[in-house]
């Protein structure tokens, strides 16, 4: 680790006004964090007297759970939020919701929504550090943290990689922080998916698109299954559920076409037998529950680093 | 006794008497009385040495909110923004709550215009009640109440069939009917154009066929019933090639073009900034390119702001949840200047031509002309004078506006209405 660098990022909104060199050392700082669940007491005063608020506009449960762990293990006092309604349905405004938290004297606020762009409206309407949790399909960059960081963990590193994201590109903030991580630490990204389900431009990211699977399984060294969101597939983008796992599941068949040591992973919660067959998600290749441990670590060093950023403001 | 004002040494530009010289305009009452050097005593002298004078304002497309959301904008406090902006009429869209969807509602915007004593107010009624486009809204009624003409700007008429009869039935009444193209189809729920920045954004998009879509339907409908119709906001490079087949036919297809769709484009949206969020979306810079030429081949017709104020309470939400618009009324003049003419695209008279007769010719009004005997609508500018826009100061009740903080060329001096000075900068 480069003992010169100084994290300077006091919101982490996306990964897309990232350096290789500042995920590089999210993700060496997540390694120190990493031997913390093995510790018999698993906890370090990092963030003693500090307030970190999850505040959750969507649905979620391992996210939520991952950061309010990541926080607690730095000794921070947490506070549950959530809320199903927002000014998107007519709620109570972003704005004031936040300004309210603010004035209890939050110092992180960790927030997932439904609406792209939020993380960064709440940066600049607040004092508190923003940690982007999911927004929208704009980004979920600790999700993609924690996904390089596993592939690193097996692979050593990303550098001349060829990863495969199979699944819903449109609808997906995972995929859109993949591309931008995995792309900076020097791997190709194909994008694999029916044209339905791939945005506007995409490939002006530096990325392949490729509608077939079988085509192209082969060549990949890591293989990510986004999970189909059945609730925000508004319309009929494709035919049906069999159809796609038909053509873009991850299958046991499909498997021994793959390279022996591919690594297999989901963001999750999985579809079994949708996006991929049990077998394959139970199976050797798969690191998916090695992601969720990750996911504690890199989300540790997140926290960790925003709100250093602040005290070095502070300082100076 | 008759107010007389002399405007002295200005350089009269009036396109639709291809008048272009310095002289003297007299203003007797509500008219021009005299047009050539002369020196009326007990005149109200303005000395427009280094100015010009031109026909004044018009604008095509404005919203002024009320009824239902005044707190957004009054059309006392629109009328004031519309004169600090060189606008001597401008034309009300009938997207209010309730919508001006009869006579009533139209005679009640016309009370409010003429109470406010500012510029003069035209009223667009809805071509459909409360503009959901089911059923016909009273347009023989609203016309009879004064309604300049038709149409469900915010949206459009989504039904083909609704849309030929709304245009055959309009024709009686002889009222330009108008339309915000734009295929919900096609639009969804989109906040932005489509392409790579809401890609990345991870905002739905609204893609150019949705307004192209609706706009080529449209012209197949005009080439069927042949009955005059006015596009609005045009924002797209197929939109223009749209409308110059549909010239290029000799159809009666007019159409306007705003500043943002000149200015703007859709990756200043990459902030999320809610001010860049108007519909139709902003474009790239191709679309931008093609928009200008089109007004250097003289394919559009007028140059309409489509004024839509918001509260800052409203724009400060999520890009999703924010409504569309943009407040410009009053750096509307600098912003097409910046636009048109500093680019070389076209020059002041064929620019003021887009902001004086042409739209009166869309609305097929005796306006926007200075000639002896016309009505004394008049509005002064200098064009050299640079200033910074500030929104804050606006006469508007609202402050969305991405051009905050701009510095622009081209300043509104005096506007003078039915012989009236309503505005004057200090």
């Amino acid at each position: 680790m480069d003992t010169k660098f100084q994290w300077r990022h006091k919101h982490l909104i996306g990964l897309a006004e990232l350096s290789r060199q500042e995920i590089e050392f999210i993700l060496d700082t997540a390694k120190g964090f990493e031997e913390f669940s093995t510790r018999s007491v698993k906890k370090a005063p990092t963030l003693r007297g500090k307030v970190v608020v999850n505040m959750f506009f969507e649905d979620s449960t391992r996210t939520r759970n991952s950061f309010t762990l990541a926080a607690n293990r730095l000794s921070a006092d947490v506070i549950e939020f959530t809320k199903t309604s927002s000014s998107v349905n007519k709620g109570e405004t972003l704005i004031d919701t936040a300004r309210n938290l603010e004035a209890m004297g939050v110092d992180i606020v960790v927030i997932r929504h439904s609406a792209g762009g939020a993380p960064k409206l709440l940066s600049r309407s607040i004092n508190a550090c923003v940690v982007n949790a999911g927004d929208g399909f704009h980004e979920h960059p600790t999700q993609a943290l924690l996904d390089i960081y596993t592939i690193r963990q097996v692979r050593g590193s990303l550098d001349g990689l060829t990863v495969g994201i199979v699944g819903d590109i449109a609808h997906s903030r995972v995929a859109r922080s993949n591309i931008y991580a995995m792309t900076k630490l020097g791997a190709k990204v194909i994008l694999i998916g029916p044209p339905t389900l791939m945005p506007a431009g995409i490939s002006q990211l530096g990325v392949r698109v490729s509608h077939n699977l079988d085509e192209v399984i082969e060549e990949l060294d890591v293989i990510n299954m986004l999970r189909i969101q059945f609730e925000r597939l508004g319309g009929n983008l494709f035919p049906s559920v069999r159809e796609y796992s038909h053509f873009f599941g991850l299958t046991v068949d499909r498997m021994k076409r793959a390279k022996k040591d591919i690594v297999v992973m989901h963001p999750g919660p999985i579809n079994r037998g949708v996006e991929i067959e049990s077998e394959v998600a139970d199976g050797p290749n798969s690191v998916i529950l090695q992601q969720v441990s990750n996911g504690v670590a890199v989300r540790m060093a997140v926290l960790f680093l925003v709100n250093q950023a602040t005290a070095i403001q502070i300082n100076e | 006794m008759t107010t007389r004002i002399l405007i002295k040494n200005g350089r009269l530009i009036d396109p639709a008497n291809k008048v272009d010289r310095v002289t003297d305009v007299l203003i007797e009452g509500d008219r021009v009385s005299h047009i050539g050097p002369t020196s009326a005593c007990d005149a109200q002298v303005i000395n427009a040495g280094g100015k010009i004078v031109s026909p004044g304002l018009i604008d095509l497309h404005v919203h002024f909110r009320e009824p239902g959301d005044e707190e957004e904008e009054t059309i006392a406090s629109g009328s004031a923004a519309a004169v600090a902006g060189g606008f001597t009429s401008v034309v009300c869209m009938p997207n209010t709550t309730p919508a001006v969807d009869e006579a009533t509602a139209v005679e009640f915007v016309h009370r409010m215009g003429r109470q406010a004593r500012k510029t003069y107010i035209y009223v667009m009624g809805a071509i459909t009640k409360e503009r959901k486009g089911k059923e016909l809204a009273e347009i023989g009624l609203m016309s009879q109440a004064g309604a300049i003409g038709f149409t469900d700007d915010g949206g459009g008429v989504q039904d083909a069939s609704m849309m030929l009869r709304a245009m055959k039935y309009v024709s009686m009444f002889d009222r330009v009917i108008c339309q915000h193209c734009q295929d919900d189809t096609l639009a969804g729920h989109g906040v932005m154009n489509a392409g790579y920045c809401s890609t990345v954004l991870g905002l739905p998009g609204i893609d150019p066929l949705a307004e192209e879509m609706m706009l080529w339907r449209d012209v197949q409908l005009v080439r069927k019933c042949r009955y005059r119709y006015h596009v609005q906001h045009i924002s797209t490079a197929g939109s223009v090639k749209i409308i110059r087949e549909a010239k290029e036919m000799k159809l009666p297809v007019s159409c306007e073009a705003s500043p943002h769709h000149l200015l703007l484009t859709e990756d200043m949206v990459c902030n999320y900034d809610t001010n860049y969020k108007v519909n139709p979306p902003l474009r790239t810079e191709a679309d931008i390119e093609s928009l200008r030429q089109a007004i250097k081949d003289g394919l559009i017709d007028a140059l309409a702001t489509d004024h839509a104020p918001h509260l800052r309470s409203e724009k400060e939400l999520e890009f999703l949840a924010a409504p569309f618009g943009i407040a410009s009324l009053e750096c509307a003049l600098p912003l097409y200047i910046k636009a048109l003419i500093e680019p070389g695209v076209i020059d002041w008279p064929a620019m003021l031509a887009m902001l004086t007769y042409r739209p009166a010719k869309v609305l097929d009004v005796e306006k926007g002309r200075l000639g002896m005997g016309d009505r004394a609508d008049v509005t002064i500018i200098d064009p050299n004078a640079e200033w910074t826009i500030d929104a804050e100061k606006f006469f508007s009740k609202s402050r969305n506006c991405p051009y905050h903080g701009w510095t622009v060329k081209g300043k509104v001096i005096t506007t003078i209405v039915a012989g009236e000075i309503r505005y004057s900068a200090v």
